[in-house]
């Protein structure tokens, strides 16, 4: 019960197609269900089959929690619960419930209509799955059951993207999904408080990148672009509608109006409109300043980016033109680089990764022909830019977020290989921490400590305080402490003794006491004989508080000394309740031994 | 744990409450009906306002009062820039908050009077749109007010207790409270202490306590606030609404299970229907536009607002009056406009499932896009001349009708009875409002808009919340002022096992006693836990171990078994290890068992007596040759010997044996 179990069904050593199986307290939560960009077969989705070989899924996943709405993070899901049949709960931010299902239908129409694949979901499948999401805001603490809390973090990214803190029991986890650590042109950076959880689950993309600054990164971008439509050359940036390219959007949009350029930007259009209004009703997620602005000046109302138009392709003439998708792996960003991609005189720019399988991949791998299912071969001159706009946290970002919540473990996903051991190293170095990266496949599995919670009734605290209090300060005293802890439907309650028996009243206390006489061979007065044994008793038993009270009695825990004088015999009685038998039984030693 | 009340007004509340060493300021509304008792701002030179001729009181010197008092119609205004009743001084040390909790932007307007006026130094919690609209609120109020500045201050006639309720309002506290309105400075400074609090974020307070906002149901952004310990919960329910509204539902499963509830902000038209009230609103204003009559309707710059676009826009279209155009006027119109289309996590499912679209949450963006819906910033801004048609509906601040555009409009439409003014806003008395305007012939109509919870829901609601105690203003205990005969309009004295109420100025002792806190034990510590079932469903174990504490949190730890200084026998007796503690009596046949027991162990001549004492049979043992004595009584066995302490060990553990002990 005391561990937590991390698998990872993808994301483990791999970007793309993120999906991560947690087990902790007896619940087991799915975090992101992606789908892999580079295939075409079934291994573009998550292996459901590892969760159960056969039969209904809903049993053994408790919930399923959704970071963002990049369909690496969400493109499994209505095959989820439309064709495996999981019908639990799962919860995402508002605006990825908004902008995820116009994403999975864009990708549905490519995969479905262009290429022709058949098994597939339907637009009706992601209906039906986006009904069952439940959305959440940020910080909003969320009950799944009685046992599981979530709570969403801003993370930048994407509109809407989020991290996750997870709590069963006194266990937690936090898991980031992408994030960045610096503001960008349209989002804020990530955003997390000292939550000390047991794991942390973060990505590393660009785990040993440290990216030069911000700033330089846009100059060289709109210098690239400038020069490149300057010589009559046509710039193509492939881009996801949501994301980068509202980013990239507001970059050129100031560039152009500030340089007074007149070349013509185009952008793809269908997503883009949309896209923007959901910007627009979603401002409070984008950043300060354009937060701040809204009311006079829309920033996603674009004055210079005119929406696209597919016989544009062969139009003569510089021009920009953004299309999706992004990795250049299908659509219409793929169609346009088939035609301009001969021409060195044209550019493309990749604004983001781009995983092992895609034209992307290929191109920035320095290919210079890119061969295609039907045969077609299309010859690369045109020149090959890629420009880390893609919004992650760069090495020096996720040390700051673990800096920042401070976790006992840390798990590396959505990386390459042999970048986390690097970053692994570090941060076991710099936190001293344990960091983990599975495979796929793979499962990890973390020790955390366990604790009970109990309610302590207020009494039995107060007594050990007034006991503490009233010693000497030392920092080192060991605080004993020592109660009746209280089984009842299923509650834990911690009290004293006497607090036992008057809550459950029908039973009551039977204390057993023993007297014990030793005769004593003495003529002093009883004081003296009192005093005396005091000084010893004192002495013996330093750990407790040994009293002589009112010169009659010495008295200790339940213990008490007395001289008995009859018919000048004296005898010292000693009394002494059962739970004190030890130091009873210590005490009639020790005056057996004076005699 | 203490409560103060700083509000003689239960819709724009404040109140204090400490607890476990915090003061928590609950809400800091501002009480706006002192305003009534002032002269109008016109925006222009009104030859009504200022030919008004002086008034004196019979027994009050002309020259002592400076000219301080008119005569308008029938009343006596003060003429002055208007002012407002802040949160009441000297009853707590606003320097020791150290959080205020907004409820909603109604009950945020005296903010920037305890943040700047004072030296407060705390916190102040808000959801994003509460916030985001008491700040339109605040910035319409100043701009309001200094349009139309007042040449000097009148302040001689507050020495006079005659002048000191001119209008028969329901004004409990001395016009020497009553301040003059905080400028932008002061709302941009209050409202920059604001942290953003979303709906159910468990929001940390020093380590001692949790706060949460959760969903109220009366407007954007509305929230109830949840105070919790983990054992203790006091919650503070402010303006909500249990009715399907614009705004996110109430979340009646938090309020559950308090010790504490302390409830506000009721409705102050509790006497009317509010579903039948808008069907005679829509009514009038069709009536008077087919006569060509123009409507106005003074109004806040949010909040009911949206609907009354939404409903008449399409009452308009039904009636064949869709050319008819509305008018949104105020400084904040566009911003609220704006606003209130962007606040979609925090609107009903209905207007939220839009967004998904992507279409705006409410029509009136559509409205302003078709220009049915025009907005101004006031009435002599650029274009509202060209753009005016006339009939129409006027949307216009101030519902207090003593400063904004609308005191120019019914000054120009007042004469004409073709038109009609219709109150929706149940915050000032209508009749009061309109004093200083009469003789009127234009058509008067109150139609208070009002979804805040009535007593027949607010009876509900506390019925199924079940809190230990309900706090309430003393107000809610008789029947309201306009309904003096609606028994029912009251809080049921039954409804919560115990009811508390106050009113203004006082402090109450609200009865919480903490009796537990949290404490963590380690499973190495509860590994060696003996836990015995003492009764059906319950079990007992003593537990010890070392305690450690740190912020606040409370650990168990296992203490190993060697205690420097301490003889190694009595070490489990100092960490109190494998002690148990009997109880429960010994029947017969328990001593039967005993005394045979006794016989196995070699004690021979046994002597049994028994007794009949008060407290129960008394049985006496006596081991003669070992002159050992046992009593056994019902609470308890003394076990008495003067010989060896073999014997004794003997009979302990053969005692023992025969006894319920865990």
């Amino acid at each position: 019960m005391s561990n937590i179990k991390v698998t990872c069904l993808g994301a483990g050593q791999d970007v793309g197609r993120s999906c991560i199986l947690l087990s902790m307290g007896g619940k087991n939560i799915m975090l992101d269900c992606g789908m892999h960009m580079g295939y075409n077969d079934e291994r573009r989705f998550p292996d459901f089959t590892y969760i159960v070989p056969e039969g209904p899924i809903t049993s053994y996943i408790d919930c399923v929690i959704i970071s963002h709405f990049h369909l690496d993070h969400c493109g499994a899901l209505p095959y989820m619960t439309e064709i495996v049949g999981y019908t639990g709960p799962i919860y995402m931010t508002h605006p990825t419930k908004a902008i995820a299902p116009i994403l999975l239908e864009d990708m549905r129409k490519v995969a479905v209509e262009r290429k022709g694949e058949s098994n597939f979901f339907t637009t009706q499948m992601i209906k039906d799955c986006m009904k069952k999401v439940t959305a959440v805001t940020l910080h909003q603490s969320v009950m799944v059951d009685s046992e599981i809390e979530i709570k969403a973090y801003y993370v930048g990214h994407v509109l809407g993207a989020a991290m996750f803190w997870i709590r069963v029991g006194n266990q937690s986890v936090v898991y980031t999904g992408d994030y960045n650590m610096t503001p960008d042109r349209h989002l804020g950076a990530a955003l997390i408080d000292k939550c000390k959880p047991d794991l942390l689950i973060t990505e590393s993309t660009y785990a040993t990148t440290i990216r030069d600054s911000k700033r330089c990164r846009e100059t060289d971008f709109l210098k690239k672009v400038h020069e490149c439509v300057a010589k009559g050359g046509k710039v193509l940036i492939p881009v996801f509608a949501l994301g980068r390219a509202q980013e990239l959007c507001i970059l050129l949009e100031t560039y152009w109006e500030r340089m007074n350029l007149k070349y013509p930007i185009y952008f793809a259009l269908g997503l883009t409109e949309k896209a923007n209004n959901y910007y627009k009703m979603f401002i409070t997620w984008t950043n300060q300043k354009i937060r701040k602005t809204f009311v006079q000046r829309n920033m996603f109302d674009f004055k210079h980016i005119k929406p696209f138009d597919r016989g544009y392709i062969d139009n003569p003439g510089s021009m920009v033109v953004f299309a999706t998708p992004g990795m250049l792996h299908a659509g219409l960003s793929l169609q346009i680089f088939k035609k301009w991609a001969p021409n060195e005189n044209n550019m493309v720019i990749m604004p983001g990764y781009c995983v092992q399988g895609t034209v992307g991949h290929k191109i920035l791998g320095g290919a210079k022909k890119v061969e295609f299912e039907n045969r077609q071969v299309v010859e690369v001159k045109m020149a090959v830019e890629y420009m880390s706009f893609s919004a992650h946290a760069d090495a020096k970002g996720i040390m700051q977020l673990i800096a920042n919540c401070e976790p006992r473990n840390v798990l590396l996903v959505h990386g390459e290989a042999a970048k986390m051991e690097f970053l692994k190293d570090k941060i076991r170095e710099e936190f001293k921490i344990d960091c983990f990266s599975p495979a796929n496949g793979e499962t990890c599995v973390i020790k955390t400590p366990l604790k009970i919670p109990v309610e302590c009734s207020l009494q039995l605290i107060k007594k050990e305080l007034k006991a503490y209090n009233a010693q000497p300060p030392d920092p080192k005293r060991r605080r004993y402490f020592n109660g009746i802890l209280a089984m009842k439907d299923g509650k834990l309650i911690l009290m004293n003794l006497p607090e036992v028996f008057k809550e459950f009243g029908n039973i009551n206390r039977h204390i057993v006491t023993f007297s014990s006489l030793i005769k004593l061979e003495t003529t002093s007065p009883p004081l003296q004989i009192l005093e005396q044994i005091h000084s010893l008793m004192k002495d013996k038993l330093n750990a407790w508080d040994v009293k002589l009270v009112d010169g009659q009695c010495i008295k200790v825990e339940s213990i008490v000394i007395k001289v008995n004088e009859e018919a000048s015999e004296k005898k010292l009685c000693v009394t002494w309740e059962n739970q004190d038998e030890d130091i009873g039984r210590y005490v009639i030693g020790l005056l057996q031994s004076i005699e | 744990m203490k409560f103060y009340c700083l509000s003689n007004d239960p819709v724009h509340a404040c109140y204090v409450v400490t607890f476990k060493e915090l003061t928590i300021m609950l809400d800091c509304g501002l009480v706006m009906e002192t305003v009534l008792d002032f002269l109008p701002l016109p925006l222009v030179q009104s030859s009504k306002f200022s030919s008004c001729p002086n008034w004196n009181h019979p027994r009050i010197n002309e020259s002592q009062l400076d000219g301080e008092l008119k005569k308008a119609g029938s009343h006596v205004f003060i003429d002055s820039s208007p002012e407002f009743q802040p949160p009441l001084e000297k009853i707590i040390d606003f320097s020791e908050i150290d959080v205020i909790l907004i409820s909603n932007y109604m009950n945020m307007l005296g903010l920037p009077y305890i943040t700047e006026k004072t030296n407060f130094k705390g916190v102040v919690y808000a959801t994003e749109p509460t916030l985001q609209i008491a700040r339109l609120f605040m910035e319409e109020l100043v701009d309001y007010i200094e349009t139309s500045p007042k040449a000097t201050h009148a302040h001689h006639w507050k020495e006079f207790t005659e002048l000191h309720n001119l209008n028969n309002l329901n004004l409990e506290l001395s016009p020497f409270k009553w301040k003059k309105l905080f400028s932008l400075d002061d709302v941009h400074k209050a409202l920059s202490r604001v942290q953003i609090a979303g709906f159910d974020q468990k929001i940390d307070i020093f380590g001692a306590l949790e706060v949460c906002p959760v969903s109220s149901g009366y407007c954007l952004g509305s929230a109830n606030w949840v105070l919790s310990t983990g054992l203790e919960k006091i919650c503070y329910i402010s303006g909500s609404s249990t009715l399907t509204t614009q705004a996110k539902p109430i979340n009646q499963n938090a309020l559950k299970n308090s010790d504490v509830i302390i409830m506000s902000g009721l409705t102050q038209a509790p006497h009317i229907n509010p579903d039948a009230i808008l069907g005679d609103l829509c009514l009038n204003v069709a009536l008077t536009l087919r006569n060509n009559g123009t409507v106005l309707i003074p109004c806040y710059p949010s909040g009911v607002i949206y609907d009354l676009f939404e409903i008449l826009s399409q009452k308009l279209d039904d009636s064949g009056l869709s050319t008819i155009p509305m008018y949104f006027i105020s400084p904040v119109a566009e911003s609220s406009l704006a606003f209130s289309n962007i606040l979609a996590e925090w609107l009903s499912s209905t207007k939220q499932n839009k967004v998904y679209i992507p279409d705006k949450p409410f029509p009136h963006a559509n409205l302003v896009k078709n220009n049915r819906l025009k907005f101004f910033k006031h009435i002599y801004s650029e274009g509202f001349s060209e753009e005016f048609r006339q009939p129409c509906v006027i949307f216009c601040g101030h519902p207090c009708m003593r400063f904004g555009d609308i005191v120019h409009l019914i000054e120009q439409y007042g004469s004409n009875p073709n038109h009609t003014i219709i109150f929706t806003e149940p915050d000032f008395p209508f009749h009061q409002a309109l004093a200083p305007f009469y003789p009127l012939n234009m058509k008067v109509v109150y139609c208070p808009i009002e979804t805040t919870l009535n007593f027949q829901q607010a009876n509900k609601l506390i019925k199924d919340l079940k809190p230990e105690t309900l706090v309430i203003p003393k107000v809610y205990t008789h029947p309201p002022a306009i309904a003096a005969n609606r028994e029912d309009l009251v809080i049921d004295r039954q409804i919560a096992k115990q009811i508390i109420t106050f009113k203004c100025g006082d402090c109450i002792k609200l009865p919480l006693k903490r009796k537990k806190n949290t404490v963590f034990i380690d499973p190495e510590v509860a590994r060696t836990l003996i836990p015995q079932e003492i009764q059906n469903g319950l079990k007992l174990a003593p537990l010890s171990g070392l305690l450690d504490v740190k912020d606040n949190i409370y650990n168990i730890y296992p203490c190993d078994g060697n205690v420097e200084g301490v003889p190694k026998q009595l070490v489990n007796a100092l960490l109190k290890k494998h002690v148990t503690y009997e109880y429960g009596s010994m029947s017969s046949m328990d001593i039967d068992i005993f005394l045979n027991k006794l016989k196995q162990d070699g004690f021979t001549d046994v002597k049994v007596t028994q007794t009949s004492e008060v407290d129960g049979v008394l049985t006496k043992i006596r081991l003669v040759n070992e002159e050992i004595d046992i009593d056994i009584s019902e609470k308890g066995t003394h076990i008495m010997c003067e010989g060896k302490e073999s014997w004794r060990l003997k009979i302990r553990d053969s005692l023992l044996s025969c006894m319920n002990k865990f």
